[in-house]
């Protein structure tokens, strides 16, 4: 998955890549040249007295060095351009990708964990880009290249070579190895400290509530000490690394004065071949050291691409039309046909065989028990989630036929959960209709009930909303999603549970300042209270995903059973009847 | 604790909500830490350095195995210059005419080759004789025993060390742990709670991470440094002082670059935040883009905070990764500086070809740990960083300690409020002088509008906060006199979001009471109706739920929660809105449930529905932080004041 990711997102950048390489292999020669200069200054400078020579040869290198420097510095620029574009294309990808999800999808992997994986994801692989550009391309470059160098300034010794770099790739590796599942176990550990003490910080009045601080200090510490114990496994072998490279590479220096020394008394080498070759080794095995050193970002990068992947590999569930109408005749007359929806390994249907008609000028209201599948209903017009059998209409067209804008140009919802995006009052209420003036938010907030807390506020319609809306409360928050809707004055309107956050009066008001702006408009409420419900031209009691009666208050509460217990649940005898 | 801290716990308060936005989101990695400029870096080092105290011990031996270690590798080099001295006098001797070294001198300058002549005074030859074999082999046996001597003492200080990093992030984890149970319930109102779970996790685990990395390379880093220039100044304190000269200059351009990048760190972390916050909101909002249409708004902000985002990462990752090109650049100016003078001293005589070559080896040493303590700078300045919220979270004031003895109450559950006033912010009171009595098995049903302060008088019982003046007595006793734990021991409590941690719905349920039965959990289950949803899903009992819910619906999670108070079966049981997601019918029936549960307990019930009150031996309005009436259902009725009124903007309708 990492390297179909890498293949395909660093596509874009193969130029840049190609320049990173070709200044990496330059600085790296010319880093390599040093220590080959260096040898000439002993065996031509030092050994025949010639300072001169030693002055001059001394230029030279640092000409080499300064090269080198230009060559790093600027594979750093292309190299960060790189790997931040690549994160910053990959970023948009991944939103764009999340952008075409249905509910369904965006509920089955979850909001947090999509967000993780466009944000924190993206940087482990952005960040294993940057540091292969900057640092990991040159360690194969300086390992052939010391290779050639050293063999270049005594084949004799090469042998040693052969010995030294097995034996530190075999050392490292095996450490890695060890460190690795280690890595990955840590990381899941990690994570369940962190829920847990998440957990506590969200439900802490419960904690208290219940006395379970005890119970609660019990279940940490078996996770800390969990977490404590891998980590210090991983630890140990982490520790064991530095002495191991360490001792590896002093011995190759130890190996090559010995054996060198031999070859230099025969005449076969010479002394500051001797010292190159001293140099270069050290520089192989760092840079074999760094290589797989770098191996351990492999890992956790891999486990991101893989969740990357996944979300970039989902398709949505909710395909837009190939010719899809964007002109609808009707008023927004909405129809359910013989709908049914299973979820995805779901043994029974959530809703089954449910049909209606619900007409421009008549409110439809829907009660039912909980877990009926009235948010389910609500959530199929606007294709949050496609049906799996039957089909839901729109002025006779099947939604699914219709081009995405255009339906919910026609839609005004007002969800469960009330949300708010940051910014101003204004600005949330705009989202329903971008051109909105003032005075047409202010109408909207008077029919929400809204107009008297904002302009309490100090700056009324600039008031600021923070994240998810969090610094209004709950039934304020209701209020200004329904102002929302309203401003966009939709054909269709759809109240999933949109008043239980208000107390009664204010819910008793606000439904009588709807009813004279929602005239002409398809009216769909859902409800737990028969109040709210109990003028509406249709009410379909839902029961196990089917509807179980329909009709109005007084025939329902007439005919129908579940009805009757409803409305008994919230009167009493002989209130209701 | 001043009164000027709290905070309201339910209904928000705007203005202090508002500012407190939350933090940018940090991955949990930390790497998103490097921005964190640190207030006091030195006072909050010492004090993180000051947590392994209790491993003190065991810091103290790998100092003293590191300083050995360190000095030992440090030797080598110097031991390998020896061992290259005796080839280069061998080869150089073998090439010589003459007996003795004064003759072959002798013989050079006579030759007039005077540079040889100097350079050969000082070495130790014996004309015609090669590379004697024996004594490098001594000298390399020794330099072998160095090597592994001081590789294992340094594999020692590692794993010592690793063991006192973790102890010391072990006991930080369970610090924080202890004091999140000890911070009274304002301190997470104030907080917002993104920033508080960041502290809790985010800074954690970069502390933890840093403290790993860097420990280790800092001990080791700087002994090094020392080590090696003590050497240094010992083979030549001339060409010490040339090498000694790349530190300051090292210092500075490190300081230059840092100065620059932190700025741009800043921005790219504050990015990062922004970039953050819009996804989060897009993905959780993702229902509402679509239906309203804002996919292409969506996206095109989203480009351009990306598009910023990449601007601002890209100068602060190409800015802060020239540190290692550069310090590596001044690397080699060094080597190449005392590869020409030692060179040149060698030709002159006046120093051993052996020594140059250990100090081009020490001059590389020397410069490798400098580089990596420049590029620790930052790591060490973030970790330090968050170290800091840590402990800002760990100074916090803790709710007033207890001594009291447990006391064993054991009455029936009256409740009595004597003229209690209570207000979160100083200068807005909201319980003046309230006073009320709720009898043993009563159920005393609470309505009003939001912001009467409903939710306030139900946490004062339980103690989430203390009151400001009079008292609250449960049983005659003085709640403020009694163990948090014993009252709250006494008390169940089912609130209006329904709080679930990742478990089955058995643990879940098994919450309120950790002993209780296999057949108990079902029982309370029945009872609740959790059984009747359990039985549709796949995994029955053992289906996982989590914080966020998802599986199952608003509802069904408040069941879940009232099955847990009814398993704790306590003397006191407090309901906020406790049903408010659950349908009426069987909210009704979960209260016919209760209701037998409640008959000798007394109970406080807050609900908008009036369905759910109206059987209530005592309803009270409250409003604006009064009660304005109470009385039964009848009674209030028959007053015609603003219950009454509340009822029949509910019920008018349906009395048509």
């Amino acid at each position: 998955m990492l390297i179909r990711i890498l293949k395909q997102h660093l596509a874009p950048y193969r130029p840049q890549l190609a320049v990173v390489v070709l200044l990496q292999f330059v600085g790296t020669m010319a880093a390599l040249y040093l220590p080959s200069l260096n040898a000439k200054i002993i065996d031509d400078g030092v050994a025949q007295g010639d300072t001169a020579y030693i002055t001059r040869t001394g230029a030279m290198m640092l000409g080499v060095s300064v090269v080198q420097i230009l060559c790093s510095g600027a594979a750093v620029y292309v190299g960060a351009r790189t790997a931040m574009g690549f994160g910053r294309d990959l970023r948009a990808a991944l939103f764009h990708r999340v952008g075409s999800f249905s509910s369904r999808e965006v509920s089955q992997i979850g909001a947090p964990s999509l967000i993780t994986r466009n944000t924190n994801d993206v940087q482990q692989v952005q960040m294993l880009v940057l540091m292969t550009c900057t640092m990991m391309v040159a360690a194969p470059i300086m390992m052939v290249g010391g290779v050639l160098m050293a063999m270049r300034e005594d084949l004799g010794l090469s042998w040693l070579l052969a010995v030294c770099v097995p034996a530190l790739f075999l050392a490292v590796a095996l450490i890695i190895s060890r460190m690795v599942p280690g890595f990955r176990l840590m990381q899941r550990r990690i994570d369940s400290v962190n829920r847990i003490l998440r957990e506590q910080v969200t439900g802490i009045r419960v904690v208290r509530a219940f006395v379970r601080e005890p119970l609660e200090t019990k279940r940490f510490a078996g996770a800390n000490e969990d977490l404590t114990a891998v980590a210090v496994t991983t630890g140990r072998w982490m520790a064991t690394m530095f002495p191991t490279v360490m001792l590896i590479l002093n011995v190759s220096s130890v190996a090559v004065l010995w054996f060198g020394g031999h070859l230099v008394d025969e005449g076969t080498m010479q002394i500051g071949a001797l010292t190159a070759f001293l140099a270069y080794l050290v520089q192989i095995l760092m840079s074999v050291m760094m290589a797989t050193f770098m191996l351990v970002m492999v890992p956790r990068a891999s486990v991101c691409a893989d969740r990357m992947a996944e979300v970039l590999d989902t398709t949505s569930s909710v395909v837009h039309p190939a010719e899809p109408v964007t002109e609808l005749a009707g008023r927004g007359e909405l129809e359910f046909r013989g709908v049914e929806l299973t979820y995805p390994g779901a043994d029974a249907p959530v809703l089954r065989d449910l049909s209606f008609t619900a007409r421009p000028g008549e409110t439809t209201a829907i009660i039912g028990s909980t877990g009926a599948g009235k948010t389910t209903l609500v959530n199929l017009v606007p294709r949050l989630f496609d049906v799996t059998g039957g089909g839901v209409y729109v002025d006779g067209v099947d939604v699914r036929d219709i081009h995405p804008e255009t339906l919910w140009s026609r839609i005004g919802l007002v969800p469960q959960k009330a949300f708010l995006f940051t910014g101003t009052v204004a600005s949330n209420l705009r989202y329903g209709r971008a051109d909105a003036t003032d005075d047409e938010l202010w109408r909207a907030l008077e029919i929400a009930q809204a107009r008297d807390f904002v302009e309490a506020m100090p700056d009324r319609l600039e008031a600021p909303i923070t994240q998810g809306g969090t610094n209004v409360s709950g039934g304020q928050r209701q209020r200004l999603a329904i102002a929302r809707a309203l401003i966009r004055s939709p054909q269709i309107y759809l109240f999933d549970d949109s008043f239980s956050a208000l107390d009664l009066a204010t819910d008793a008001r606000l439904r009588a300042a709807l009813a004279p702006v929602t005239t002409t408009a398809t009216v769909v409420i859902v409800a737990q209270r028969v109040s709210t419900i109990i003028g509406a031209d249709q009410i379909l009691v839902l029961e196990d995903g089917a509807v179980v009666g329909r009709g109005r208050h007084e025939e329902l509460l007439a005919t129908n059973p579940t009805y009757q217990e409803i409305v008994a649940s919230q009167l009493t005898a002989e209130e209701a009847a | 604790m001043s009164t000027s801290q709290k905070a309201p716990g339910g209904a928000m308060k705007e203005t202090e909500r508002i500012q407190a936005g939350p933090g940018p989101g940090r991955g949990p990695f930390g790497g998103g830490m490097v921005a964190q400029k640190s207030m006091t870096f030195g006072p909050s080092a010492r004090r993180l350095v000051a947590r392994m105290g209790p491993d003190r011990h065991r810091a103290v031996a790998v100092v003293l195995l590191a300083v050995v270690s360190v000095g030992l590798t440090v030797i080598g080099p110097r031991l390998l210059g020896l061992a290259t001295n005796l080839i280069f006098s061998g080869v150089f001797g073998r090439q010589l005419a003459g007996t003795t070294k004064a003759d072959a001198i002798a013989g050079l300058r006579a030759r007039g080759d005077d540079r040889l002549a100097d350079l050969l005074s000082g070495m130790h030859v014996v004309p015609g004789q090669g590379v004697d074999f024996t004594a490098v082999g001594h000298v390399l046996l020794l330099v072998l025993a160095v090597y592994v001597v001081a590789a294992l003492l340094s594999w020692l200080q590692g794993f010592i060390l690793n063991g006192v990093v973790q102890n010391t992030v072990r006991r930080m984890r369970s610090d924080v742990e202890d004091k999140l149970n000890r911070l009274p319930l304002s301190y997470f109102d104030t907080q917002p709670r993104g920033e508080l779970l960041s502290r809790v996790t985010n800074d954690i685990d970069n502390v933890s991470q840093t403290l790993q990395q860097t420990m280790s390379q800092l001990l080791i880093s700087l002994l090094t440094v020392v080590g090696v220039l003590t050497m240094m100044v010992s083979i030549s304190p001339t060409l010490a002082l040339v090498a000694l000269l790349t530190v300051p200059v090292s210092m500075l351009l490190t300081r230059q670059i840092m100065k620059r990048s932190q700025g741009l760190f800043v921005a790219q972390w504050r990015r990062t935040g922004r970039l953050n916050a819009h996804i989060e909101e897009s993905f959780t909002g993702h229902a509402l883009v679509k239906v309203f249409g804002r996919q292409a708004e969506a996206e095109e902000m989203f480009a351009r905070e990306n598009d910023e985002l990449f601007k601002a990462s890209f100068g602060a990752q190409f800015v802060s990764g020239l540190i290692m090109p550069l310090m590596m650049f001044l690397g080699n100016v060094n080597y190449v500086v005392i590869a020409v003078l030692g060179g040149l001293r060698v030709a002159s005589g006046t120093m051993s070809l052996g020594d140059v070559q250990a100090f081009i080896q020490y001059s590389r040493q020397f410069t490798q740990p400098l580089t990596q303590l420049a590029s620790m700078a930052n790591l060490l300045q973030s970790g330090v960083a968050s170290a800091e919220r840590v402990f800002e979270l760990l100074d916090a004031e803790e709710e007033p300690a207890e001594q009291l003895e447990p006391l064993a109450v054991g009455g029936r559950g009256e409740v009595v409020f004597e003229h209690v006033s209570f207000r979160y912010v100083e200068d807005q009171p909201l319980i003046e002088d309230l006073s009320l009595v709720a009898r043993p098995g009563q159920t005393v049903a609470i309505v009003g509008p939001t912001g009467a302060g409903k939710t306030t008088l139900v946490n004062l019982i339980m103690r989430f906060y203390d009151v400001d003046a009079g008292r609250i007595t449960l049983d005659g006793v003085d709640i403020a006199t009694m163990r948090r734990s014993d009252l709250r021991g006494r008390t169940g409590m089912v609130l209006q979001d329904a709080w679930l941690f990742e478990g089955t719905i058995r643990d879940n349920i098994a919450y309120g009471r950790p002993d209780a039965s296999e057949d108990e959990i079902l029982e309370a289950a029945r009872t609740t109706f959790v059984d009747r949803f359990v039985h549709n899903l796949p995994n029955g009992y053992d289906t996982v739920v989590d914080e966020d819910g998802g599986s199952i619906s608003a509802g069904e999670r408040q069941l879940v929660t009232i099955a847990r108070a009814f398993l704790a079966d306590p003397a006191l049981l407090i309901l906020d809105e406790a049903t408010s997601s659950v349908d009426t019918r069987t909210e009704l029936l979960v209260q016919q449930a209760m209701a037998a549960l409640r008959s000798d307990r007394t109970s406080f019930v807050i609900a908008h529905r009036l369905s759910t009150i109206r059987d209530a031996d005592l309803i009270l309005v409250m409003e604006h932080g009064d009660i304005v009436e109470q009385g039964t259902h009848e009674e209030l009725l028959a007053a015609d004041g603003a219950y009454a009124a509340l009822y029949h903007s509910q019920f008018a309708q349906a009395l048509v």
